[in-house]
């Protein structure tokens, strides 16, 4: 069923499946020789967050994806794809790494959210989340991401800051989760189907709204999917690099002063 | 999720000595500090409305802060209102009632300050407008204010106070963080200050966006400072925080503040810091 037809409760239901694309399989699909570098140099090494360098279409690139895990203790480690500030630091680290060497930046976001917690309270999480957003907004290097599932409120959009946002069929890009919303709004998380549909974090809805560049088809099977995802990052890369770095950063702050 | 279905919180089995105690005594004489529990009177809070025990400052709108803070200022876009871009059920209404109480038209007061021969660019959030929290209305007046800054070569001095994201403007909303960081890193590029003063309470994405970007960031003395949630950081982790974990003070050991200023100290300060730290160069 495609997107279009499916409720927002069923798209929401969609992003969070275990059968979805995973990021890793997004960059062993998509780059060629990826060299994974780690560390935020500041005293951690998030695995929610994997990032490396690689080639994209023989083009040098810095990569960086979300990582949800796939055994317990994976999924344990990365607080199910959830980033501490750590992991946000080291995305930063390596944009200004790929901004400086003129690397294209390409993002893979599919998060609940950073991480509630304790320590990452104490890590500076919000501060960190605001550091890349005021960061990224200066790098002179084409920033593309792909939301691959959900796309969850401020940690994901300090991964999402940049030229374009492209999202696959089954995905969404909202404030909060739909269960956390209704449960602000009307104290009953019980509504969260109802919120859904509220919220506009459909992909067809947030193109409409403007909010996304487009969104990339999603068949079942994942190489498939790879292939449109290559295809969209090729096309979007190519027009982007046309762009002097000056007029790539002011078109970047004029995508972001509309809204 | 899980998460949000359970009723009981670990904050909620703390033990509350008959709740409306408060309530018999009437309304506006005392107030009981939330922070170190001592009673004062209207007229020990004083004009800052601040606790003489322990500094806490206690939630007031950007027009009484106003009050004490500047000695002049004129306000800057006072006639944008919110599109209520999900069309939300109740929202209009919820917005107009604000507005009534407050006599803003969003969150956040903004314009031109002066303190003693101190001019700046000046924002403030008001927690009375619900919650404080980060419309798109909110957005496009921090982004202007920063923008004239940067045309006028001046300095910014914003006072967070804020809920989070506005739930009712969804995605809408969350745009508002990189608007506001973006004119904020241009602001900067541009060689010009900018001081926040994290007041109580500044929370999820104020916090993770303009609240944690400045050059200088101050805060007032215990105010809640954090990025997510009591009951959700007690909910996903099943432990029980400890109760200073996201005050000011924690916050400053852990690097995040440069330092704590109580309110009676606040006009001195800012004109110290626009003073020493970079003023505006066009007088």
């Amino acid at each position: 069923m495609t997107s279009e037809k499916m409720t927002a409760a069923a798209v929401v239901a969609a992003a969070r499946s275990e059968e979805k694309v995973s990021g890793l399989e997004l960059i062993a699909g998509l780059i060629d020789d990826f060299f994974e570098l780690h560390g935020d140099r500041l005293g951690s090494d998030d695995p929610a967050i994997v990032g490396g360098i690689g080639r994209f279409h023989g083009q040098p690139v810095t990569v960086i994806t979300t990582n949800r895990g796939t055994t317990p203790e994976e999924k344990l480690a990365t607080h199910f794809g959830c980033p501490s500030p750590g992991g946000y630091r080291k995305a930063l680290r390596l944009m200004e790494q790929a901004a400086h060497f003129k690397r294209p930046v390409l993002c893979f976001v599919n998060t609940p959210g950073a991480y509630p917690g304790q320590a990452a309270e104490e890590g500076g999480q919000g501060a960190a989340i605001a550091q890349n957003l005021l960061k990224v907004s200066q790098l002179a290097v084409p920033i593309i991401t792909v939301i691959y599932g959900e796309g969850g409120s401020g940690g994901a959009l300090a991964l999402s800051c940049g030229d374009e946002v492209w999202m696959l069929e089954h995905s969404t890009y909202s404030i909060l989760s739909p269960e956390g919303f209704a449960s602000i709004l009307w104290k009953d998380s019980k509504r969260a189907n109802e919120a859904a549909e509220l919220m506009q974090l459909t992909p067809a809805v947030l193109e409409d709204q403007g909010m996304i560049e487009g969104i990339i088809a999603e068949p079942a099977d994942h190489q498939e999917v790879i292939r449109a995802v290559d295809r969209v990052l090729v096309a979007r890369l190519n027009e982007l690099q046309q762009l002097a770095p000056a007029e790539l950063v002011a078109k970047r702050a004029q995508r972001y002063r509309k809204y | 999720m899980k998460l949000y279905e359970k009723a009981n919180t670990l904050s909620d089995h703390r033990v509350k000595v008959d709740p409306r105690a408060d309530d018999r005594v009437p309304d506006g004489l005392y107030r009981r500090c939330p922070i170190c529990q001592a009673v004062s009177s209207a007229q020990q809070l004083s004009v800052y409305q601040a606790c003489p025990a322990c500094g806490f400052g206690l939630r007031i709108s950007a027009k009484d802060r106003l009050k004490w803070l500047v000695d002049d200022f004129a306000a800057y876009d006072t006639d944008l209102t919110s599109s209520d871009p999900l069309a939300f059920p109740g929202y209009s209404e919820k917005l107009a009632a604000a507005q009534e109480r407050t006599g803003l038209n969003d969150s956040v007061l903004t314009g031109q300050a002066r303190i003693d021969q101190t001019r700046f660019h000046l924002a403030i959030m008001d927690p009375t407008f619900i919650m404080g929290s980060l419309g798109t209305i909110t957005g496009e007046k921090l982004t202007r204010l920063i923008e004239d800054a940067t045309a006028t070569r001046q300095p910014v001095v914003i006072y967070t106070a804020s809920g989070g994201a506005r739930m009712q403007e969804g995605i809408h909303s969350l745009m508002q963080m990189q608007k506001v960081a973006t004119a904020l890193a241009k602001h900067h590029a541009a060689g010009l200050l900018s001081v926040v003063v994290l007041t109580d309470p500044t929370t999820g994405g104020v916090t993770a966006s303009f609240a944690m970007e400045a050059d200088i960031t101050l805060a007032e003395p215990h105010a809640l400072v954090g990025f997510a949630g009591r009951r959700v950081i007690e909910q996903t982790t099943h432990e029980q925080i400890a109760h200073d974990l996201q005050q000011a003070e924690n916050v400053l050991r852990h690097g995040f503040i440069d330092q704590i200023v109580p309110r009676d100290q606040q006009r001195a300060t800012l004109v110290k810091l626009l003073e020493i730290g970079g003023c505006a160069d066009d007088e």
